[in-house]
């Protein structure tokens, strides 16, 4: 897991150069940057800025306004629970109560041992086997309470043995 | 030559177990020692029955469906690889009644074969759309389009030929083809299904769209939500590109057309056009005023056509078989097919094209099979979270554009969500404006404020508190919103809320208020 210590600030920095010249460069920037960390440092900010001559203030803007953008360093996995229409229609009202407390987080937290993070997701277009969920970019269809908690063991156990 | 099967790789058949149900068949196939030929197509769009596994036999394609990896030493065990009965067989599945009563032009090859296979895309009429552009000149491609009674299908149902002609007739020296493809609307799933499963569709449609208009460079703005699509789109743009489809000089004609997909953030307001272009230039989605129109002045300042998926993935068939051939299908000003999406509480969700005049009801209980809890359908919401809810009384209006946009309701992108007799339609009224607060981009008032105080008016009326008074200051709300929001975001949310009121009363204690005042 990276962590504020950790960043790899020329591995941003490489990333940053890559990508510059592309038209309008710094959403595939961003999304480089936490595909490599798994979030946005703080530090990067001024380094994009720089590169693409544009002030802190709108690269700031930018990474506050997509909901996409991680601005702290997430659980080694990220757990979306759908809560659009079709899939409140098949029952996720009921999932994401038992995904809280059964992993003891709101949206936007991580679990206390650091392996989840949680959050809502807005349409993973899998309406048709709602209720859906995404576990890292993996997307399940039907899930119901068991079915959850069978992913959920699974990816701890994949933790443990890894 | 050895046996070929199907199994579809489309990221909702991937999601009820599509992947180990096509290793435990690759390993029972081992384990017999039998030859066969795993294909990984992409979903006919009968999701009830994914995993959808399909055998080829002489007598055309055999289906079983749903199977679990458990499943599949029975299925070797009763020969299905001869397409033998089995308690999971369907028989042919083009004979399959969802199947076979569907219209299928824009899906007409999504599910058969490799979605990444050029070869199996051009035998099954690939390119022929393009091939007949290249001999015409763009106002007649233009001219072609407009004829087709083709109108953008990503909700707003403007013609697509006239988009087209005003970027053709606009001077500039970059202009831009952008496929919208942020499919974020609850309850849709067909750009995302035809990305998937026939990339080299929309890469067709958009490079047509370039030769009629002028353009040299393309974007497909994608979701984060969809990472098999853009996977997916990523490596059928390099297919297509080292084949000579796409660059400098398209199929030798001397046109360049550059295509790119890029990915959204996670953001629903950048499906609205011009959020959509300000975030492709690497800005915050703000909505912008129009005018300028983006056909004038769009992506980067430059002359941009804007289409859904579905828009460009109608071209190429409009072309290989003549507008004529396209506008012969549908009702009134509703030419063509819609590929309606079945989700929501329905016992048959999926995708079913067809032309446009067929009533709700003939979708929800024909295809859709009623409810998936067996309990009456309630409500249904049609085109998304700004769409309208439609109560039983009015499943027998045709699907149309005009003849919803006369009951306050909107087709937009084909979703259909349903609900059964359970609904709270207060929540859901609720959820809308609340949806609407997430997802706001906060450029206006009417939607970043309004929003905010819907969700306080809703829950004071739920909460039983003065309800008269806050059912008619939600009513005032909704009313500035629909007239004074810049974007459809802030202007549509209220068609949920007020359908809700005015279909479904009960729930919001109407005729108890009535009472207790």
């Amino acid at each position: 897991m990276s962590t504020a210590s950790s960043i790899d600030l020329d591995a941003i920095q490489g990333i940053v150069r890559e990508k510059a010249s592309l038209p309008g460069a710094l959403l595939p920037i961003l999304h480089a940057i936490q595909g490599r960390t798994g979030w946005v440092p703080e530090e990067a900010v001024p380094l994009i800025a720089d590169a693409l001559n544009l002030s802190r203030a709108e690269v700031q803007g930018v990474l506050d306004f997509y909901h996409d953008f991680r601005r702290e360093p997430p659980g080694r996995h990220i757990v979306q629970i759908c809560r659009a229409e079709s899939c409140q229609a098949m029952g996720a009202q009921a999932l994401e109560t038992h995904v809280k407390s059964s992993l003891a987080v709101d949206f936007h937290q991580t679990t206390a041992d650091g392996s989840i993070s949680l959050e809502p997701v807005y349409c993973l277009g899998n309406c048709a086997c709602s209720p859906a969920i995404r576990i890292d970019d993996e997307v399940f269809g039907r899930v119901d309470s068991n079915r959850f908690d069978t992913l959920v063991d699974r990816l701890r156990a994949e933790e443990v043995s890894a | 030559m050895s046996l070929r099967i199907f199994v579809p790789i489309d990221s909702s058949a991937l999601s009820v177990g599509a992947e180990s149900v096509a290793q435990a068949i690759l390993a029972e196939a081992e384990r017999l020692g039998v030859a066969i030929e795993l294909v990984r197509n992409g979903s006919r769009g009968l999701f009830w029955l994914e995993p959808l596994v399909e055998v080829e036999t002489p007598a055309g394609r055999i289906s079983y469906g749903p199977v679990k990896p458990s499943d599949v030493p029975d299925l070797f065990a009763s020969g299905f690889l001869n397409g033998r009965p089995h308690r999971l067989g369907h028989g042919l599945t083009e004979h399959i009644p969802y199947f076979a009563g569907q219209e299928r032009l824009t899906f007409s090859r999504v599910g058969i074969g490799d979605p990444l296979c050029l070869e199996a895309y051009r035998a099954n009429g690939g390119f022929g759309g393009l091939e007949r552009a290249l001999a015409l000149s763009p106002a007649e491609l233009v001219q072609e389009v407009t004829d087709s009674g083709l109108r953008g299908r990503g909700g707003a149902a403007f013609p697509t030929g006239v988009k087209w002609r005003t970027v053709l007739e606009a001077e500039a020296p970059h202009k831009y083809v952008v496929c919208n493809a942020d499919e974020g609307d609850s309850g849709t799933f067909s750009d995302r299904m035809l990305m998937e499963g026939d990339p080299f569709c929309l890469i067709e449609g958009m490079t047509i769209a370039a030769l009629a208009v002028g353009a040299t460079q393309g974007y497909i703005y994608s979701r984060s939500e969809y990472p098999h699509a853009f996977r997916t789109l990523q490596c059928a743009i390099a297919k297509a590109r080292d084949a000579g489809l796409l660059g400098p000089d398209v199929l030798g004609s001397g046109h360049a057309f550059e295509l790119e997909v890029r990915m959204g953030a996670g953001a629903y307001i950048c499906g609205e056009e011009t959020s959509m272009l300000e975030s492709l230039e690497g800005k915050r989605g703000l909505v912008r005023f129009k005018p300028p129109l983006p056909a004038i002045s769009g992506l980067f300042g430059m002359p941009t056509v804007i289409n859904n998926v579905m828009s460009l993935a109608s071209v190429p068939i409009i072309l290989s078989k003549g507008a004529s051939f396209y506008r012969d299908y549908g009702v009134g000003r509703s030419h063509g097919t819609l590929p309606f999406q079945l989700a929501g509480n329905i016992r048959h969700g999926g995708l079913v094209e067809k032309a446009f005049g067929l009533t709700l009801g003939e979708l929800l209980y024909d295809y859709g099979g009623g409810s998936a809890s067996g309990r009456p359908i309630r409500a249904v919401q049609v085109g998304g979270p700004l769409g309208a809810y439609v109560p039983e009384s009015r499943f027998d209006v045709p699907l149309d554009y005009e003849a919803f946009s006369q009951m306050g309701a909107m087709i937009g992108h084909g979703g259909i969500v349903a609900f059964d007799d359970r609904v709270d339609m207060a929540r859901m009224a609720r959820y809308a404006m609340e949806f609407c607060v997430i997802e706001s981009c906060g450029k206006c008032t009417p939607c970043r404020i309004g929003s905010q105080r819907g969700v306080e008016v809703i829950d004071r009326i739920i909460a039983n508190q003065e309800r008269a008074k806050n059912l008619a200051l939600l009513d005032s709300l909704c009313d500035t919103m629909i007239k004074g929001s810049l974007c459809a975001m802030g202007g549509m949310a209220p068609y949920p809320v007020l359908s809700a009121v005015k279909h479904f009363p009960e729930d919001f204690g109407i005729g108890q208020s009535a009472r207790a005042a």
